[in-house]
């Protein structure tokens, strides 16, 4: 075929600056979601057995088959995983994503983000907060309680609140909290703040009792990361736009199950290259160390695929606390970006970099010729089921899932005319 | 040989490509350097540099082919 890669990328790149992902509802998993059914569960990453799951993706699986009623205890969850009654999917597989172990299951709500320039959907759960929580693997009786609460009223009167506010364009919200500090990734103050703005006096208006209010806000107001689970399907639109386009190489996905690192190209439509999972180094929470830590989990480099997160630290100097490193990694973080990327966005600027737009479109061929790997900050889960979050740090995908895709693209692409 | 004498009779100005410390080393000595950041083709991966040139031919065969119609 007569492909110019150039082309190919440009149109690519084109549909993602295009793309205007805003906040279209909340729904039910199992009633919104492609495909989803009540013994699936969707999870974060390429797809993985039961067998091949790390410590924090098996506990999420248990804690969401003992949310579902599914099962009584660990033992009887484990067994019902183990057992072949279960299926696991990617959520990248239902145009959706999840952070961490990113497990969903039929019963929870789901943010509905669409892609107004296309109109296509995609989807997310609403964020449990940081600790002992599900999408790091913890299932204790606290974790199930607050997915039930979610479920029945976070869930409920978010949904009737968006029907008293006017629109949010999430591309619009990210934009403004990159001059506010955050990458959206790591750091979310910025972000969660400027949509409590936007949701506070629509949650006054609900018909739910004072009390369930007053909850929903004071739980909101007091996780900094609520919007990361609006911000990954925000990108996740963005990218979708641009699959799938004959020839191009642009990457449109980059994910983690906790043992395997995941790709997606443009050009190389729904096939996974993937590679082990490497360890996050960072900073750890008091009383623990380095052998505690699971190797890299969660779809949440959505962000980063889209040139937000590691790509726009510059943006966001104070992460630096948070994920380790000093403010002058996080500057070159950012510029060695632009070596591996085609373009710079036309809606994320960066501040410190007199207003440079982020680096845009990660460029498989740019990746494998440079040898410089996409930079990622992230949260670390602890690699046995049950505990949760251990720290966040710094971290890069296997080289290996670059090499076979571009193995594949070759196969594929370039054939004697 | 006598011209290499001659330069280091001279004020040095070095320009590094590759290994950083290289640079960094000279700087610690007070001579002027500028340090190029380069590093070879796909690390030195010859299977690497080998499917990289496979896209480059077909790209050519390609531009060739568009610039007949």
């Amino acid at each position: 075929m007569l492909i110019d890669i150039n082309e190919a990328n440009a149109r690519a790149i084109t549909a993602i600056q295009a793309a205007q992902p805003i906040i279209k509802g909340i729904g039910t998993c199992g009633e919104v979601v492609p495909g989803m059914k009540k013994n699936l569960i969707l999870h974060a990453g390429p797809p993985i057995t039961w067998e091949k799951m790390s410590g924090p993706m098996r506990g999420a699986v248990i804690g969401g088959l003992m949310y579902e009623g599914l099962a009584g205890s660990q033992e009887e969850a484990e067994k019902l995983a183990a057992g072949g009654s279960i299926e696991f999917s990617p959520w990248h597989e239902h145009d959706g994503v999840g952070p961490m172990a990113g497990v969903a299951t039929a019963s929870m709500p789901v943010w509905i983000v669409e892609n107004k320039s296309n109109g296509r959907c995609t989807f997310c759960t609403l964020n449990e907060g940081l600790g002992k929580v599900l999408r790091y693997g913890a299932f204790s009786k606290e974790v199930i309680e607050r997915l039930i609460w979610i479920e029945k009223v976070l869930g409920p009167v978010l949904k009737e609140a968006l029907t008293h506010c006017r629109e949010i364009n999430l591309k619009n919200m990210i934009t403004q909290a990159l001059q506010m500090g955050d990458e959206v990734h790591n750091r979310n103050k910025a972000a969660t703040s400027l949509l409590i703005r936007e949701l506070a006096p629509a949650v006054v208006k609900t018909s739910f009792k004072n009390e369930e209010k007053e909850k929903v806000l004071s739980f909101i107001h007091s996780n900094d990361h609520f919007f990361l689970n609006l911000s990954m399907p925000a990108c996740k639109a963005m990218l979708q736009a641009a699959e799938w386009i004959d020839g191009s190489t642009i990457v449109t996905t980059m994910s983690r199950n906790g043992t395997e690192f995941g790709i997606r190209i443009s050009g190389l439509k729904d096939r996974w290259f993937t590679g082990p999972a490497l360890i996050v180094k960072g900073l750890l929470f008091p009383g623990f160390n380095d052998e505690d830590c699971n190797p890299d989990i969660g779809d949440s480099a959505i962000t980063e695929t889209c040139g937000l997160g590691g790509f726009s630290m510059a943006a966001a100097p104070a992460i630096v606390k948070f994920v380790g490193g000093s403010v002058g990694d996080a500057m070159n973080f950012t510029r060695k970006m632009y070596e591996i990327t085609d373009a710079e966005s036309d809606s994320f600027h960066i501040p410190p970099l007199d207003f440079r737009g982020s680096p845009l479109g990660i460029n498989l061929l740019k990746v494998c010729e440079k040898n410089i790997l996409p930079q990622i900050n992230t949260g670390i889960a602890h690699r046995l089921p049950g505990v949760g979050q251990v720290g966040a740090g710094l971290v890069n995908p296997p080289a290996k899932c670059f090499e076979d895709a571009l193995e594949a693209y070759v196969e594929t692409w370039c054939k004697d005319l | 040989m006598s011209d290499l004498n001659n330069i280091f009779k001279q004020t040095i100005k070095v320009i590094n490509i590759g290994i950083p410390s290289f640079a960094q080393d000279l700087t610690q000595q007070g001579i002027m350097n500028v340090h190029v950041d380069w590093r070879p083709p796909a690390g030195g991966n010859r299977k690497i540099q080998a499917l990289l040139e496979k896209v480059n031919q077909w790209q050519e065969k390609v531009r060739a082919a568009r610039g007949k119609k």
